[in-house]
C-alpha cells in the first residue's frame, strides 16, 4: 500500500496507469466510507497537482480547479450568479469539512445528497477530465450517472469545472436538514434565474436529494419562462422519484421541494428586479 | 518520513500510507490532546489546526500535513487568544465532561483569529462543526463572546468554577482512550452481525500469526454480567447463539499494527440467522421465540402503583381524555466512545476505563473473572459522558481477559458504530393513558400503561419497571391512579439506564394530555397545572406524604412572567406572519436515589501532619460536577477555604464506595456523606482544641489554630489510614419497600421542574424551531448556581434532541450522522429560574438534579406546537416529516 502525493500530471497517470488506486483529495469522504480497516488500494493524492486548486477567469468561463475547497469557494470573489454555489458550500457539513472536502470531490462521490450538484446544475457546469490520453468536458448532468457512478475512466481525473460567468443571473440555494450543521440533506434545490423588464427569463432550476443524481426540472423551467411577478405554477416535479428513508417520507420530500422552490423563484425574482 | 510543525516544534512521523492525522497525532507524537469521537467528521472533537485552518484530525492523511503547520489545543495555549478562551471557558463553565472542550477551543482559536468580536450566529456556525453532549452549548457561545462574569472559589451557594476544569480546557485530562501505556497490546471484539443467529466458530488455528483469541471458554467465571442481582443476564461472550446486532461473541489480541489490519469479518464464525423479534408487539406474539427460557411471554418484569379506584373514577368524573404515545431508542452519544486498559501489577488486576460506577464493576469484574475482590483495582479514567450507560460494564471484561491470558498491559477502544450498536439505550415506549377531571380542572384519576422495549438483556430495565410508574402523575395530586408497565424482551441492544429511567417517556403521555385536559375545560394550561400541583401534606401516588419540599408549585408560579410575556409576544407575531409561534408549559419530578433500596455513600477525609486537607471523593464526576460540588460541600462543614482541599480521585484501591453516579443522588447522597465528614472533622479538631463546635479555625502548615489555640498536627500518630485526623462518613437515604400496590416510601427526596418552551413552525414545510426556553427548577439549595444552569442547559438539549431529531434504529442510524444530536446551532437561549424549596434530607436542604432536567422539555415542545398549530403530536421525535403529515391532517394547507 502507498500513499502518492503527485506533483505532476504524469505522475498522477503513471499511478492511475498501475491498476486501481483510490483517488483521494480532501478524504471528508473517502475516510468515512473506508472501513476501520485500510483497503489496501494505493492511494493518490491530486491535492498538490498543477492547476488542481484555486478558481481563474479565462475570457467568458470561470474555471474551479477540482480540488478547490468548500472554504475557497465560499469565500472567493465571484459575481452574485454563483451565490447559490457560495450558500451551498456554506452548509457543508461544518468549517472543518469545508476546509478540507473539495468540489470535485463532492462530485466524485456522486451521493444523491451531494452538497454541490443543485447548484452547478444550474451553473451548467461543465466537467474537465485529463489523461494519458488527453483531455475531454462533459456536461455535469453527463458525468455523475448515479449514485456512487461518474463517467470517469480509471485512467481520468477531474482536474476541474469550467462556469460560463453567470452575467446577470441571481441564483440561490436551499438545503432542508433536521438539524441546523453537520446535516445530510432530506431535500436541496438551486435556482438560476434572470429578471427582465420584471419577467423571469432563462431560469434554471435543480433538485437534490429527491433522485438518485440531482436533476434539473426542466419542464418547470419552461413553464417560469417570461412569468411575471405573482404566483407561480406548481412546480413539475416528475422526473424525481424520492426516496422514503430514516430521513423522511418520498411524499414529504415531494411536497418540501414544491414549497422551496416556490420560496426560492419568488425571492430571486424580487432580487433580480431590484 | 513525514516532517511538519506540531505546535511550533518540527516532528518527524513515519505513518502507515493513509493513517489519519489523528491517529499519528496520538499515537506516534504524544498528543494525546486530540480527542477522536467518531472517526468520521461527524463530531469534531479531533479538530486540529493545519495552515491555520480548522480541520477534522480524523479525516486528513497524514501525508497530507507534510511541511504543513499544525496547531492542537496545547499550542494554542501559547496564543494570547488561547489564554483568553482558557480563562473564560473556566469562569463560564463551557466545559462539563471535557471530551469535546479542546476541540471547541481550537475551532474557537480559528473564529477568534478571523472574527475578534463575532455575533451569537458567527460563534455558531465557527463552531457548528463540534458536537457536545453535556453542556447544551450555551456556556460556549458565551464563553466565546467573552460575556462577562466573575467567579471565585467558596463553599455551599458559590458560582465558582470547577474545581477540575483547567485539565479539560486545556486538553491535559486523560479519558479512557488517552492512559494505556505504550507498546500496548490492542483488543478487537468480534460481534454478530444478525438481530438474532447461531453461530459456531470455524478454525481459529488458522488466524493470523500474532493474535489470541478470546472466547467464552476464556471466562473463568461466570460468563454473565448485569446491573441488578436478580436480573444477571447478559454473557460477556454469547456462547451459541446471539441475541442482538452487536453481541459479542470472541476478542482477538494482538499488536497494535497486526489488530490495524485485521479485519473483522475475516475471524472464522459460521453464522446461522434466526427469525428475530424486534418490536414489542413481535416479541409478544403467541408464537414469538423466547429470548430468555425462564421469562415467559418475553416479559422480564413489570411494575405497578395503585392507589384509589382509578376505573370508578374514571366512570364518575366529568371529562376524560385519553392517547397512544410512542417513543423510539435514544443513544446516549456522548463524544467519548468506551475505552480503557487493563494491566496486572504485583499480581493484581488494575483496570483503567471510563465508568459511573467503579464499585459496581469491581463487583461484576470478580464474578466473571472468579477473583477476590481484594485482587481488582478499577482505576477510572475521566468520563466523556455517561448519561447512564457508563453504569453497565462495556469494554472492562474484554482488556481484563486479555490482560490475563497474555500477562501484558491490554487496550481498547470502542468505534463509534460499535459503542452504539452493543452498548445499553433509551427504552422505546408504547404508552396508553386515561385522564379523569372535574368540570372545575381537578384532576380525579388516572390510568397508566406502558409497555418498554427492554432490548435482549435486562441492564436497568428493571428500574425503567419500577420507577416509570412511581413517577407517570408527574408532580400533582391525584386520589385515583393505576400505573402498569412492562419490559418485553426483543432481538435489540439492551435498554438501560439514560437519564430519567424512563419517566422522559411516561412525561411525554402525561403533560401532553394535561394540556388537552386544560384546553377541553377552558382553563390556561399553567393554571391548569397548578390546581393540580403536589402541595407539601398531600399524598404521592405512592401514598407518601412530604410535609416539606415540595416545590412544583413554587416551579409553575416562577415561569409566570415568562409565560405571559411569552404569549403576548406569540400572539402579536402570529397576526402577522405565516410562521406559527406556539407557547408550552411542561412540568417534572423525579426521587433521587435508589427506588426503595439501600443507596450509601461513603466520604472519608483526614489532616495530614503537614496540615492539608485530604477528602476521598468516590463521586464519578461524568462532567455534572461532583468533584466540585462535592469539595464545596465539605468545605463548608468543615469551614475551610474549598481551595485548599486536595481531591483524592475515585480509585477502588484510594476512595471509599460513593455509589455510582445515577439517580441523581450524588449532590444528595454523597453530598451529605461529605458533610457529615466535615462535620467530623472539624468536631475531631474543636474537641481536641477545647474550643466551641462552631469555632473559626485556621488551617496552617503542620497546624490548626482556633484564637490562641492550636492543635500540632505532627504531634499526633497517624492513623489507620495515614493521617492526623480523619474520619469516615457514610449516607444512606431514609426509604422504606413499596407494597404490592407501589404505596410506601421510594424516596426521600423529589426534585421538580417546570418548563417553558416557545417555538416556530414553518406549516409548510413541518420545520420546528425552538426559540427560547424558561426552565425553573427546585433545587433545594444549589450548592454551585453555574452547575445548576450547566445541568438545566444541557438536560435541555438532551431533551431537545429526543423530541425533534433522535432516533436509533439497530442496523441503520449507527453512527452520528444517520443518529442526529443537537448542534450548537439548535438551542436557543435557556433561561435558567433556580428555586431554592429546602429539603430537610438534603445537605444543606440541596436536591438532586441532574436527571429532572430532560423530563419537562420534549412535552413543552409538544405542547407548544400543539398552542402553535391545534395539533397533537404523539409520536417522537417529530421530525419535519412528521409534522407536516400530522398537520395535513388536521387540516392545514
Amino acid at each position: 500500500m502507498t500513499y502518492l502525493r503527485a506533483t505532476t500530471l504524469d505522475q498522477a497517470f503513471a499511478a492511475l496507469a498501475a491498476g486501481p488506486v483510490a483517488v483521494i483529495a480532501g478524504g471528508t469522504d473517502w475516510f468515512p466510507q473506508s472501513a476501520e480497516v485500510l483497503t489496501g488500494l494505493p492511494m493518490l493524492d491530486v491535492t498538490r497537482l498543477p492547476g488542481f486548486a484555486g478558481i481563474t477567469r479565462h475570457g467568458g468561463d470561470w474555471r474551479i480547479g477540482a480540488a478547490t475547497t468548500w472554504g475557497q469557494i465560499a469565500a472567493a470573489d465571484l459575481p452574485p450568479g454563483f451565490d447559490g454555489l457560495r450558500q451551498a458550500a456554506l452548509q457543508v457539513g461544518s468549517r472543518q469539512i469545508q476546509n478540507a472536502g473539495t468540489i470535485a470531490g463532492n462530485l466524485c462521490n456522486a451521493s444523491p445528497a451531494a452538497d454541490g450538484m443543485p447548484p452547478l446544475l444550474t451553473l451548467g457546469a461543465r466537467v474537465e477530465l485529463v489523461s494519458a490520453r488527453g483531455r475531454r468536458v462533459l456536461d455535469l448532468a453527463d458525468f455523475v450517472l448515479a449514485p456512487r457512478k461518474t463517467a470517469r475512466a480509471a485512467d481520468e481525473l477531474v482536474s476541474a469545472l469550467w462556469i460560463a460567468d453567470p452575467g446577470d443571473r441571481v441564483a440561490g440555494f436551499a438545503k432542508l436538514g433536521a438539524r441546523r450543521y453537520l446535516v445530510i440533506s432530506i431535500a436541496m434545490v438551486a435556482v438560476s434565474l434572470t429578471v427582465d423588464r420584471g419577467r423571469i427569463r432563462d431560469a434554471r432550476v435543480a433538485v437534490g436529494a429527491c433522485s438518485p443524481v440531482a436533476r434539473r426540472l426542466v419542464d418547470w423551467e419552461a413553464a417560469l419562462e417570461g412569468l411575471a411577478p405573482g404566483p407561480l405554477p406548481p412546480p413539475d416535479l416528475s422526473g424525481l422519484a424520492p426516496l422514503t428513508d430514516i430521513r423522511a417520507s418520498g411524499a414529504y420530500r415531494l411536497e418540501a421541494v414544491c414549497e422551496m422552490l416556490t420560496r426560492l423563484v419568488t425571492d430571486l425574482t424580487r432580487k433580480g428586479a431590484l | 518520513m513525514i516532517k511538519f510543525v506540531l505546535n511550533g516544534v518540527k516532528v518527524t512521523a513515519d505513518p502507515a500510507p493513509g493513517e489519519r492525522l489523528s491517529q499519528t497525532l496520538r499515537e506516534s507524537l504524544g498528543a494525546r490532546e486530540v480527542k477522536v469521537g467518531c472517526n468520521a467528521g461527524d463530531c469534531g472533537a479531533c479538530t486540529v489546526l493545519v495552515g491555520g485552518l480548522a480541520v477534522c484530525a480524523c479525516l486528513m492523511a497524514t501525508q497530507q500535513a507534510e511541511g504543513q503547520r499544525v496547531e492542537t489545543v496545547k499550542g494554542l495555549l501559547g496564543d494570547p487568544l488561547g489564554q483568553r478562551l482558557v480563562a473564560s471557558f473556566q469562569t463560564h463553565q463551557a466545559a462539563q465532561c471535557g471530551i469535546c472542550t479542546p476541540g471547541m477551543m481550537v475551532a474557537a482559536v480559528a473564529l477568534l483569529r478571523e472574527t475578534p468580536a463575532p455575533s451569537e450566529a458567527q460563534v455558531q456556525d465557527g463552531l457548528g462543526g463540534v458536537l457536545c453532549r453535556c453542556t447544551g452549548y450555551r456556556k460556549i457561545i458565551d464563553a466565546v463572546r467573552g460575556a462577562g462574569v466573575a467567579v471565585a472559589p467558596g463553599g455551599v451557594g458559590t458560582a465558582m468554577a470547577r474545581l477540575d476544569g483547567l485539565p479539560k480546557v486545556t486538553g491535559t485530562e486523560a479519558f479512557g482512550d488517552d492512559v494505556a501505556p505504550a507498546g500496548a497490546l490492542v483488543v478487537k471484539v468480534i460481534r454478530a452481525p444478525h438481530p438474532r443467529a447461531a453461530f459456531r466458530f470455524g478454525d481459529l488455528s488458522a488466524l493470523p500469526e500474532g493474535l489470541t483469541v478470546l472466547t467464552a471458554a476464556d471466562v473463568p467465571g461466570r460468563n454473565a454480567f448485569g446491573v441488578i442481582p436478580a436480573f444477571v443476564d447478559q454473557p460477556v461472550f454469547a456462547e451459541t447463539e446471539a441475541r442482538f446486532r452487536g453481541e459479542a461473541v470472541a476478542a482477538v489480541v494482538g499488536e497494535a499494527e497486526v489488530i490495524a489490519r485485521f479485519d473483522p469479518a475475516t475471524f472464522p464464525v459460521i453464522w446461522t440467522p434466526l427469525p428475530a423479534v424486534l418490536t414489542v408487539p413481535e416479541a409478544l406474539a403467541k408464537d414469538a421465540p423466547l429470548l430468555h427460557q425462564d421469562r415467559a411471554g418475553n416479559v422480564m418484569c413489570r411494575g405497578r402503583v395503585k392507589r384509589g379506584d382509578a376505573a370508578a373514577a374514571l366512570a364518575a368524573c366529568d371529562l376524560v381524555v385519553e392517547g397512544h404515545f410512542q417513543t423510539g431508542f435514544v443513544e446516549h452519544a456522548y463524544i467519548e466512545p468506551e475505552a480503557g486498559f487493563a494491566q496486572v501489577v504485583g499480581g493484581r488486576l488494575e483496570i483503567h476505563a471510563c465508568t459511573q460506577a467503579p464499585v459496581m464493576d469491581l463487583d461484576a469484574m470478580a464474578e466473571i473473572l472468579a477473583m477476590d475482590r481484594r485482587q481488582i483495582r478499577i482505576v477510572p479514567t475521566a468520563v466523556g459522558g455517561g448519561f447512564g450507560s457508563k453504569l453497565d460494564i462495556s469494554v472492562q471484561p474484554y482488556v481484563a481477559l486479555a490482560a490475563l491470558k497474555t500477562g501484558k498491559p491490554c487496550r481498547i477502544t470502542y468505534t463509534r458504530t460499535e459503542s452504539m450498536q452493543s452498548t445499553t439505550k433509551r427504552h422505546p415506549s408504547a404508552i396508553h393513558l386515561k385522564i379523569g377531571a372535574t368540570a372545575k380542572g381537578r384532576i380525579t384519576a388516572m390510568q397508566f400503561q406502558g409497555d418498554f422495549n427492554t432490548g435482549a438483556y435486562a441492564s436497568w430495565g428493571p428500574t425503567v419497571a419500577n420507577r416509570v410508574p412511581v413517577h407517570a402523575s408527574g408532580p400533582y395530586a391525584i386520589p385515583n391512579y393505576l400505573a402498569e408497565t412492562r419490559a418485553i424482551h426483543t432481538h435489540c441492544p439492551p435498554s438501560g439506564a439514560f437519564r430519567g429511567f424512563g419517566v422522559p417517556q411516561s412525561a411525554v403521555a402525561q403533560e401532553s394530555l394535561f394540556d388537552e385536559l386544560a384546553d377541553r375545560l377552558g382553563i390556561d394550561p399553567l393554571e391548569f397545572r397548578l390546581i393540580n400541583a403536589l402541595h407539601n401534606g398531600d399524598p404521592t401516588v405512592c401514598g407518601q406524604v412530604f410535609t416539606q419540599g415540595v416545590g412544583i408549585t413554587a416551579c409553575l408560579q416562577a415561569l409566570r412572567p415568562a409565560y405571559a410575556r411569552a404569549k403576548a409576544e406569540v400572539a402579536a407575531f402570529n397576526a402577522q406572519s405565516p410562521l406559527r409561534r406556539g407557547v408550552g408549559v411542561a412540568s417534572g419530578w423525579y426521587g433521587c436515589g435508589n427506588t426503595s433500596l439501600p443507596n450509601p455513600s461513603t466520604i472519608r477525609a483526614g489532616l495530614r501532619a503537614d496540615g492539608s486537607i485530604v477528602l476521598h471523593q468516590g463521586a464519578m464526576d461524568i462532567g455534572q460536577g461532583a468533584n466540585t460540588v462535592i469539595s464545596q460541600i465539605f468545605a463548608t462543614a468543615l469551614a475551610a477555604p474549598v481551595e485548599c482541599v486536595i481531591r483524592i480521585s475515585p480509585d477502588t484501591d484510594l476512595s471509599p464506595d460513593a455509589g455510582k453516579t445515577s439517580a441523581s443522588r450524588q449532590t444528595f447522597v454523597t453530598g451529605n456523606a461529605a458533610r457529615l465528614a466535615g462535620e467530623a472533622l472539624r468536631a475531631a479538631i474543636t474537641t481536641r482544641l477545647n474550643v466551641a463546635p462552631d469555632a473559626a479555625l485556621t488551617f496552617l502548615p503542620g497546624e490548626v489554630r482556633s484564637g490562641d489555640r492550636t492543635l500540632d498536627l505532627t504531634a499526633l500518630p497517624k492513623d489507620r489510614f495515614g493521617y492526623a485526623l480523619s474520619t469516615e462518613q457514610t449516607y444512606d437515604p431514609p426509604t422504606r419497600p413499596l407494597d404490592h400496590d407501589g404505596q410506601g416510601t421510594p424516596y426521600a427526596q423529589f426534585g421538580y421542574a417546570a418548563h417553558l418552551a416557545v417555538v416556530e413552525i414553518d406549516l409548510k414545510l413541518g420545520l420546528i424551531r425552538p426559540l427560547q426556553f424558561t426552565a425553573a427548577h427546585d433545587v433545594g439549595r444549589a450548592i454551585n448556581p453555574l452547575l445548576v444552569e450547566g445541568q438545566v442547559q444541557g438536560g435541555i438539549a438532551q431533551g431537545l434532541g429526543m423530541a425533534l431529531m433522535e432516533d436509533y434504529i439497530p442496523g441503520r442510524t449507527e453512527n452520528l450522522h444517520d443518529y442526529l444530536i443537537p448542534t450548537i446551532g439548535d438551542l436557543p437561549p435557556i433561561e435558567t429560574l433556580i428555586i431554592e424549596e429546602p429539603d430537610a434530607h438534603g445537605p444543606y436542604g440541596a436536591k438532586g438534579l441532574g436527571e429532572h432536567v430532560l423530563i419537562p422539555t420534549a412535552p413543552a415542545i409538544l405542547n407548544a406546537i400543539r398552542h402553535a398549530t391545534g395539533v397533537a403530536i404523539r409520536r417522537l421525535p417529530v421530525t419535519p416529516a412528521r409534522l407536516r403529515d400530522a398537520l395535513k391532517e388536521a387540516g392545514h394547507e
